[in-house]
């Protein structure tokens, strides 16, 4: 068993820059406790048919790899490099300018040169070049390339699994390159010789075993759900009765199982359902469609598909005509560039319409599926919502831009404008630290375990850094976003780094503003916490 | 994976030391846990948790919220946390010999 993590972040904070005195061919990869995850267990690998499953640990000399273990990772190189032609390019086209290397939250917080995006690549690239370009074949090292060692496998593995695919790097670059889609290719080679972790794997056999990550089975749901309810009930008076699985309903809703499991997330489900009742909205949850996120994704291309195709089987089971989405992170990502190819098109329902402003979401023309922000911005904007912002005076709100949202479907302004309609008191970070420019939590695709918790303090340190800031500028002590993996992971980051600022999602924040026909007068906010006075602000 | 010896009984245990076999768990898991989670002396609030926290998984096949766990007992997340140091998932749900919650937790 690990050490318990104990750096103080005043020793964290001290980042040492300076590279290495010899290059990084040189340069031995060093597996540093609490910066790596578990080895996927066998049990998960061999539930989800994955080759080689077995126990390992990635700090044993011995992975326990198959013997032809170098023939498997290149012949599945050469497989994707012919399948898929952004793979190619951006193995060839990378001129080391340099744009992307300070850009990396893992480079900030931890000052290892090979997490400068640029070198996370040519980890690979070196390999790309060795064995399918003729210079590399020809030159070798004098040409970039080098062979694919064990010990090249373990520094691949290593770094691959200190990217949390949030694509800030490729923002920057000039050539747009996607590092995350170079991380992505990456994870589904070392897939191919049961190199998961833990944390992955153990969620996706969840998903694909009960329907999604956390292992909710329906009876467990619609408890959790009835929970809430109750709590609702406590608060406003009014008593909630959604539908489960109820065929004929015009909507599905598909939310992160997280928002059912886990604080501060359940506030943000308490949310959901308080607006849904309110709106008197036709709609459903699913208990067998019941996760909006994949780790499948963090897995393979097929592993993503084979997760994401519940969601449209259930959609056609029930018969609904479109489908509304919660606050998931990556959901969206899968959901806007992934979905419509991999299990659409789902031409047997309608485009989205609400039926209470009857916006017509062009946007979501081909998936049917909407996100709850732009669907509550729609709504707000129509003035269809009463609103009491005034009952989150409390709070002193800054926004942060989920990674997935804001750079992979450009929702950026739609969350801000219901924030600033359910809050008075907002505050934004600053602007290299947010929108498409927003600092991932450090804690994505996967990564947000335990066991490597000093990578993800040092990868969430430039975020922290910013809501620290707004803290001390403005007394900001509530940071809002739309992501179940940073409502979990944000919490502990700023724990560590600022501590008294906490975390809300957006619908938390209706929940609390939102006049409800015939609720008892307010008095506690949906935290069950006394709500101070309403000319509290401060 | 490791293998403890626990009143002469090899126990195997997760790289976060949670039990691997459920039928694994016992009184003396129990009083080992406390042992590796910073829980000094066993009290009968420890039981109540972890017994509700069985029962539910009995029931549900998964931990329940940690807000639930807080109505259901009647203990405050701070109570809750002065019982377990390390947290309602990573030291409760250890003693109670139940896997640990995963997903975008």
């Amino acid at each position: 068993m690990a050490s318990k993590f104990s750096a103080t972040p005043e020793e964290l904070s001290k980042i040492d820059h300076n590279p290495p005195k010899k290059g990084w061919m040189d340069t031995p990869v060093e597996f540093k406790e609490h910066t790596f995850c578990w080895g996927a267990k066998g049990k998960n690998l061999a539930a989800l048919e994955l080759p080689n499953a077995r126990d390992w640990s990635p700090a044993d000399e011995d992975w326990k790899l198959p013997e032809n273990w170098q023939k498997i990772f290149l012949d599945g190189m050469k497989e994707r490099l012919g399948k898929y032609r952004s793979f190619r390019l951006f193995m060839d086209i990378c001129v080391r300018c340099g744009a992307c290397a300070d850009k990396c939250h893992f480079f900030i917080g931890g000052g290892d040169p090979k997490n400068m995006p640029v070198l996370r690549a040519e980890l690979l690239r070196s390999i790309y070049r060795r064995y399918f370009t003729v210079s590399g074949r020809m030159f070798g090292r004098a040409a970039r390339a080098r062979d694919l060692t064990i010990d090249v496998l373990k520094e691949l593995w290593y770094y691959y699994y200190q990217c949390t695919e949030c694509r800030r790097c490729s923002v920057f670059c000039p050539y747009g390159i996607d590092q995350a889609e170079i991380t992505i290719i990456g994870r589904e080679l070392f897939n191919l010789l049961g190199l998961n972790i833990e944390w992955i794997a153990g969620p996706v056999a969840n998903c694909y075993r009960v329907g999604n990550h956390v292992g909710l089975e329906p009876h467990t749901i619609t408890s959790s759900v009835e929970f809430f309810c109750d709590d609702i009930e406590d608060v406003t008076g009014i008593r909630i009765n959604p539908t489960f699985n109820r065929k004929g309903a015009e909507i599905l809703f598909v939310a992160p199982s997280g928002d059912l499991f886990a604080d501060p997330g359940t506030y943000t489900a308490m949310g959901y359902l308080m607006l849904f009742h309110e709106l008197g909205l036709d709609y459903t949850w699913s208990t067998y469609a019941s996760e909006g996120g994949n780790f499948g994704f963090f897995t393979s291309n097929e592993m993503g598909k084979r997760l994401n195709a519940k969601i449209y089987a259930e959609a056609k089971r029930l018969g609904v005509k479109w489908i509304l989405g919660g606050e998931c992170g990556h959901m969206w990502r899968v959901l806007h560039q992934y979905m419509d190819t991999w299990n659409g098109p789902a031409d047997f329902m309608e485009v989205p319409v609400s039926p209470i402003t009857g916006t017509r979401f062009e946007n979501a023309k081909s998936t049917k599926m909407v996100h709850i922000a732009e669907f509550t911005a729609d709504l707000i904007k129509h003035g269809k919502l009463k609103l009491d912002p005034s009952r989150n005076n409390h709070l002193n709100v800054t926004w942060h831009d989920s990674c997935n949202p804001s750079r992979a479907m450009g929702l950026l302004d739609e969350p801000r404008y219901v924030l600033k309609s359910v809050c008075n008191n907002f505050y934004e970070m600053p602007e290299n630290t947010i929108r498409e420019k927003t600092f991932c939590c450090g804690s994505g695709t996967g990564l947000n375990a335990s066991e490597n918790i000093e990578l993800r303090m040092r990868g969430g340190f430039p975020r922290a850094n910013a809501v620290k800031h707004v803290r001390d500028a403005h007394g900001v002590n509530m940071m809002s976003c739309i992501c179940a993996i940073d409502r979990a992971t944000l919490k502990a980051l700023m724990e560590y780094w600022v501590p008294d600022v906490e975390i809300s999602g957006l619908h938390e924040l209706v929940g609390n503003a939102l006049i409800m026909k015939g609720e008892k007068e307010r008095t506690l906010d949906l935290r069950l916490v006394p709500l101070p006075g309403k000319a509290a602000k401060e | 994976m490791s293998v403890v010896q626990v009143k002469g009984k090899d126990v195997e245990l997760d790289e976060d030391g949670f039990l691997v076999n459920p039928e694994d768990w016992n009184d003396d898991m129990v009083a080992y846990f406390a042992s590796q989670e910073d829980v000094t002396e066993l009290t009968e609030n420890h039981w109540k948790v972890i017994n509700y926290l069985r029962d539910y998984f009995k029931k549900f096949g998964a931990a329940p919220m940690v807000r639930k766990v807080c109505k259901d007992t009647g203990f405050s997340m701070q109570e809750i946390y002065e019982l377990f140091p390390s947290g309602p998932a990573k030291g409760a749900c250890k003693l109670a010999g139940l896997p640990k919650p995963t997903g975008c937790v």
